[in-house]
């Protein structure tokens, strides 16, 4: 079993037994789709919620609404099935508080948005508040554990 | 101008001697609250991701104070103090006479003294480059957390993340008597008002 790990502006897909996880999201968000069916998974961490305009030179796994279809795309030709897809999503929080709309929450916001126009489901989430998490993604079950320092551990 | 990567061997000279002369007061600072207890480095200018900031500070989930100043006026951007769990159980047992040994130790009462230490040093940084410059920085009062260091850095990652995918950072070391305890305090200035500290230093883009 491979442990892959994810970085800012990043993402992965693998399959069983293997697990994707990424480290200390703080106001980042981590997307993770899963195809039940046949059973592959990928993450994506992005950073920011949107590229604004010209995307060319620009990392396009960093922002919400260049990342997610990139990471559809990417399972698509694993050989999963975008109708089959479901997300789970955690991060977002606000480690400090800052002028105007956070970017935690506009990160949330532009990723449900994303998700939404792409059609697929959130079956769960882990999101807000003001403390880091680390996800660890199961391809065996689909299923996220989300780790906290101090607040718990929990599976979604 | 665009892109930290950009800058001249002159130009991140001169970036690190206003980090040595910001240092020099903060420590004099700092000696007023600590006797002779703390020194710091020669400060380091690094421009790196995000993902290797989080390594170099002992991983990503390594448990870390944060306390966040933003700069505003003519220059704009951030002072990020990253201090060890020993290094602040050592400021508060120093100040307060405390015997505190774990983050969960700390007390309301405990971080505001902390976040106080940041205002000062901060303010005693920040006038250094005041006065080299003739620039107008006006700081905000200090924001904590004690978090994931990774977490922590979202903030600046997402705050310099749409202009640059590096950050540009001094990095200034506070070092114990004994060598062992390492703290950080990242000066991190915008794009432009970097531009604009090197133009008041007359050695303009």
């Amino acid at each position: 079993m491979r442990n892959l790990v994810v970085g800012i502006s990043d993402q992965k897909v693998a399959g069983p037994p293997d697990t994707l996880t990424t480290y200390a999201l703080g106001s980042c968000v981590c997307i993770c789709l899963y195809d039940r069916l046949r059973r592959i998974g990928g993450l994506a961490h992005i950073l920011l919620p949107e590229a604004f305009g010209d995307v060319s030179g620009k990392n396009v796994y960093k922002f919400a609404d260049t990342a997610i279809e990139e990471l559809v795309r990417g399972m698509i030709k694993q050989g999963c099935a975008h109708l089959h897809l479901t997300a789970k999503i955690a991060g977002g929080a606000n480690m400090f508080v800052s002028e105007g709309k956070s970017i935690g929450d506009r990160n949330i916001e532009t990723v449900t948005q994303e998700l939404q126009r792409l059609k697929i489901r959130i079956v769960a989430q882990d999101i807000g508040a003001n403390y880091g998490r680390t996800a660890v993604f199961n391809t065996q079950d689909g299923s996220l554990t989300v780790k906290t320092l101090g607040r718990g551990n929990k599976v979604i | 101008m665009g892109n930290y990567l950009n800058l001249n061997e002159y130009q991140l000279s001169a970036l690190s001697e206003i980090g040595n002369i910001g240092a020099g007061n903060a420590a004099a600072a700092l000696a007023d609250f600590m006797a002779d207890t703390i020194m710091m480095s020669v400060p380091e200018l690094q421009i790196i991701d995000v993902n290797s900031m989080a390594n170099i500070l002992g991983g990503p989930e390594n448990e870390m104070v944060g306390i966040l100043v933003t700069m505003n006026c003519d220059v704009r951007g951030m002072l990020l103090f990253l201090l060890e769990k020993e290094f602040v159980c050592l400021l508060l047992n120093v100040l307060l006479s405390k015997d505190i040994n774990e983050f969960a130790d700390i007390s309301e009462m405990d971080l505001s003294v902390i976040m106080e230490i940041g205002n000062v040093l901060a303010g005693s940084y920040v006038s250094a480059i005041a006065t080299m410059t003739d620039l107008d920085i006006r700081l905000s009062t200090p924001q904590v957390a004690i978090d994931m260091v990774g977490a922590i850095l979202n903030y600046p990652a997402a705050y310099f993340g749409v202009m640059d995918d590096n950050l540009l950072f001094i990095e200034e070391n506070f070092l114990s008597e004994e060598n062992t305890i390492r703290s950080h305090l990242l000066i991190m200035p915008e794009p432009d008002s970097l531009s604009l500290i090197f133009e008041s230093l007359g050695m303009s883009l």
